[in-house]
């Protein structure tokens, strides 16, 4: 393990465990309020735990168990990088020094930081802005210029707080482009509510929800076939838990769900069917559910719902109720006679959901 | 640009700090006290009325006294003080001040405005001071003689040059051709006993009427050769006065048997 | 901060009374500036006693506003960084001498570092005299100026906030190389204009050096006590000098605009 963390925070209702392989980079994800930014805290110093301990590459962060000697170390020396949402360059300093803060404060004399500095603004491209001040770089420029800023400073662990969130939508898939450059093969904990980032930078996901960690896996295997709702929504999937039966699934309120599973089935799982009476969760994509005003043909799955939410996405409409969801066309949602509050039926294909057991099997 | 304007702006910032602290510290040397009750209280027949009186800031204890006894003696009359250094008097009144009477601690300011014409006749002298030497309690330098002040190992402080006090330190310096190595020469009086009632000064040069209006927080030690600086202290009515009686009354009032009696009290001597 | 463009929205009625408050400010000057005696100006402001003055209040300032710096730095750090039980207490504490009437501020100091004061025995032991020097000047200035830069300081500190300095900290800085090379550079304009203001302040400052140190020309005599004594004798050499108060004034604190803004365009140099 090159990195391990345990820690409790009780104000925060904070209760967060897992481990990081060597050069692994990990997307946490997770609603608002959940923890995210108290994990970073944590990891880089700006927050004690109340209890708990982490340690990177065999060198204790902070360790609060009785006995132990190691106490907390102060941000400077833990060798965790931290990059946020904002560029947060010194806005007194050229870019050139800025990159250069790290190596100076390793020690480095002015031309040995200052090649080093000029190193990684070419690994970001950004050499270019070498001697501009932060006040004249765009978003975009001034994020890769952060980057650079943190990667010099040669972390062990580099942590991510969304940085891609602040940035204009037309630049961010250069950063992510070049983020998923300079993040092979680095131990690296990125949060982000997007799940592109998610697929193109991470090997692994965490969800974090009211600061504890709900799901932990391979980036595919969470997004694919995620157990939680926040983790379902990022994925863009509609989730409903149940037990095996035969043919498919009973959910939790009672409803019979055929789902056909086995090589035609969509998003054939590696892992064999589970057996009948285990508890699983069924995952739906919304683009392959259709809506009707009275109950369909026997055949086809279908769940009454209570529409909730109206949301626009492009051509289409998402229909979200407490249960399933559907993308149909404005002309549908307004034939159909859709809004808040109204009842409709939502159907799906056995072959278009997945079935997966609810609980995950270890990954490793 | 808004360069301009905020380098103005920090212009008057430090402009109205300096102005600040300059108008603080002026206003602590003045002071005013009004004596007397509403007129109401003793309906009588004799002359009534209001006077305004400017006196040097030394004749404050006395001239207050005086103003009460003043009143009582004359029913229906208000006599209202104005105390402050006699250069600072001479300057309001010569501004406009609606002043009936002035009482200075040097003849040289009390000419200033005979000179100008402000003062109604001749003023008259009332009273003499002469400066004595303040010790903080206990004498602890053990200051015996005006010639211990020529010691450095004594650290005296006396008003400067160019206020009375001041004036009349250099006077008998001369005089006595001992010269006093002054650790400090303050403005006024006051700051003079001040550092001597606190310790800071072994010995102050001050007048005897200072000396003993501090009460016991300095006391005493009085020299002969204090003669050769004798300070008068004249009073006359204002030629502008709307009040001339009840002004030359009070005028009288102070050069009579109450007024000297009073005077001689505080320490002053006879004119 | 670029009210030349688009939307002002300062109604009409606000500049008025904003050009009165200006009026109220400038006009004082302006009155003052037509009471000097120009003829007798360069005489006046070159005396031995005016020069000896200026220099001495231009380097007693320039020391209170050092030492200013190099307590009044820490002290706002500590007050804008940490958290600690009182601190609320400490900082109105800290910000008493900005409402201490300069004279009580000068009793104050005098009942710690006088002679008789609470720091008697130390300082006796040490075998320091402060009582009378140039030291007790700039202790008294540094007294009354410290507020100002305390003040400025902490209001940009929080201000500019702590994520810097955290980026700062996890890039591998030290707290020291963090307070060097972010948290003072990015404060910087604060701690010049913060400066500018103690120094004014130290320059207008009269009572706490008036009741503290003593007026000597040359060791104690600040220019506002040169002043004030010459406005007993010689309002004329007051309002002179009054004038080179306000000159010099001007002058230091346009320089340490331009300083400031020299440093916003290459503040690398610093490093």
């Amino acid at each position: 393990m090159t990195f391990t963390f345990d820690a409790r925070v009780a104000r925060r209702d904070f209760d967060v465990s897992f481990t990081l392989e060597e050069g692994e980079t990990v997307a946490v994800l997770g609603p608002n309020g959940a923890g995210k930014s108290t994990l970073l805290n944590l990891i880089s110093g700006l927050l004690a735990a109340d209890d708990g301990h982490a340690e990177l590459e065999g060198a204790s962060l902070f360790d609060t168990r009785a006995g132990t000697q190691h106490g907390s170390k102060p941000p400077h020396q833990r060798a965790v990088a931290l990059l946020a949402q904002e560029a947060l360059l010194f806005p007194h300093l050229s870019v050139l020094n800025n990159v250069a803060f790290g190596p100076r404060s390793a020690g480095a004399r002015r031309q040995a930081s200052h090649a080093a500095a000029r190193r990684w603004l070419a690994e970001v491209d950004g050499s270019e802005f070498e001697n501009r001040r932060p006040a004249q770089l765009s978003g975009g420029q001034a994020q890769r210029i952060a980057v650079a800023r943190a990667l010099a400073a040669e972390p062990r662990l580099l942590l991510l707080d969304e940085p891609m969130a602040a940035l204009d939508m037309a630049v961010t898939p250069a950063i992510r482009r070049m983020l998923k450059r300079v993040l092979a093969g680095r131990t690296a904990l990125i949060v982000t509510h997007d799940i592109l980032d998610a697929y193109t930078l991470a090997d692994r996901v965490l969800v974090i929800e009211r600061g504890r960690v709900v799901e932990d896996g391979p980036t595919r295997e969470v997004l694919e076939r995620p157990r939680t709702a926040f983790a379902a929504g990022i994925a863009g999937l509609s989730i409903l838990s149940g037990v095996r039966t035969p043919t498919g699934l009973r959910t939790d309120d009672g409803i019979e769900l055929a789902v056909s599973t086995g090589a035609a089935a969509a998003n054939a799982t590696e892992w064999p069917a589970p057996d009948a009476g285990t508890a699983v969760i069924v995952a739906v994509r919304p683009s392959a559910v259709t809506v009707s005003n009275r109950p369909p043909a026997a055949a086809v799955n279908a769940i009454e719902g209570v529409i909730t939410d109206l949301e626009q996405r492009g051509d289409l409409v998402r229909v979200r109720t407490d249960r399933l969801a559907a993308d149909l066309t404005a002309r549908r949602v307004a034939e159909l006679d859709l809004t808040d509050g109204s009842r409709a039926w939502f159907s799906f294909d056995p072959g278009a959901a997945a079935l997966y057991p609810a609980t995950r099997p270890r990954a490793r | 640009m808004t360069l301009p304007v905020r380098s103005f702006a920090a212009l008057f910032m430090a402009a109205a700090v300096i102005m600040g602290a300059a108008a603080c510290s002026s206003s602590s040397n003045g002071s005013s006290a009004s004596v007397g009750n509403a007129p109401s209280s003793s309906a009588t027949t004799a002359p009534g009325g209001t006077i305004i009186v400017f006196a040097a800031a030394s004749l404050k204890a006395t001239f207050t006294k005086l103003g009460t006894e003043f009143q009582a003696a004359n029913p229906g009359t208000t006599v209202t003080f104005s105390f402050a250094g006699s250069s600072d008097l001479v300057t309001q009144i010569t501004g406009g001040a609606p002043a009936d009477v002035f009482a200075s601690a040097d003849t040289k300011n009390m000419t200033k405005l005979t000179d100008a014409k402000l003062i109604s006749g001749t003023p008259v002298n009332f009273a003499t001071n002469v400066l004595e030497i303040a010790v903080p309690p206990g004498n602890p330098a053990g200051v015996k003689t005006f010639a211990d002040l020529g010691k450095s190992s004594i650290k005296t402080v006396i008003c400067a040059v160019a206020v009375p006090c001041g004036a009349a330190t250099a006077t008998i310096e001369t005089a006595t051709g001992v010269t006093i190595p002054a650790v400090s020469q303050e403005s006024s009086v006051t700051d003079v006993l001040g550092k001597v009632s606190s310790g800071e000064a072994d010995a102050g040069l001050v007048y005897v009427t200072d000396v003993k209006g501090a009460g016991t927080s300095v006391t005493g030690v009085p020299f002969a050769e204090s003669s050769t600086a004798v300070n008068t202290y004249p009073i006359g009515a204002l030629a502008s006065t709307k009040s001339s009686a009840l002004s030359q009354a009070f005028i009288a009032f102070v050069t009579g048997s109450t007024g000297q009696g009073v005077l001689s009290d505080a320490g002053f001597g006879k004119p | 901060m670029k009210a030349s463009s688009g939307y002002a929205g300062v109604p009409r009625w606000v500049l008025a009374i904003a050009i009165i408050g200006a009026l109220f400010v400038v006009l004082p000057l302006v009155a003052m500036v037509v009471r000097v005696n120009w003829g007798q100006l360069i005489p006046l402001i070159t005396s031995k006693e005016s020069t000896d003055a200026l220099l001495l209040s231009l380097r007693t300032s320039g020391a209170a506003t050092l030492l200013c710096i190099i307590v009044g730095v820490p002290m706002a750090l500590v007050l804008a960084r940490t958290r600690f039980p009182g601190q609320r207490i400490v900082r109105s504490l800290v910000l008493l001498p900005l409402v201490l009437p300069p004279v009580v501020g000068g009793i104050a100091l005098l009942y710690t570092f006088g002679r008789q004061g609470l720091l008697k025995a130390p300082m006796d032991f040490l075998g320091i005299q402060i009582a009378f020097s140039t030291t007790a000047v700039i202790l008294a200035q540094t007294f009354v100026a410290l507020p100002f830069l305390v003040l400025s300081l902490e209001g940009a500190l929080r201000t500019v906030g702590t994520r810097y300095e955290a980026i700062g900290a996890t890039l591998g800085a030290g707290p020291t190389t963090v307070l060097r090379r972010i948290t003072l550079p990015l404060v910087l304009p604060a701690l010049v204009s913060g400066a500018v203001l103690s120094f004014a302040r130290a320059l207008g400052e009269f009572g706490a050096t008036l009741t503290f140190a003593g007026s000597l020309q040359g060791v104690t005599r600040t220019l506002p006590l040169e002043i004030y004594l010459q406005r007993e004798s010689d309002p004329d050499a007051a309002v002179a000098l009054a004038l080179v108060l306000v000159a010099v004034a001007i002058l230091v604190v346009g320089l340490a605009h331009q300083a400031s803004l020299g440093n916003a365009g290459g503040r690398q140099r610093l490093l």
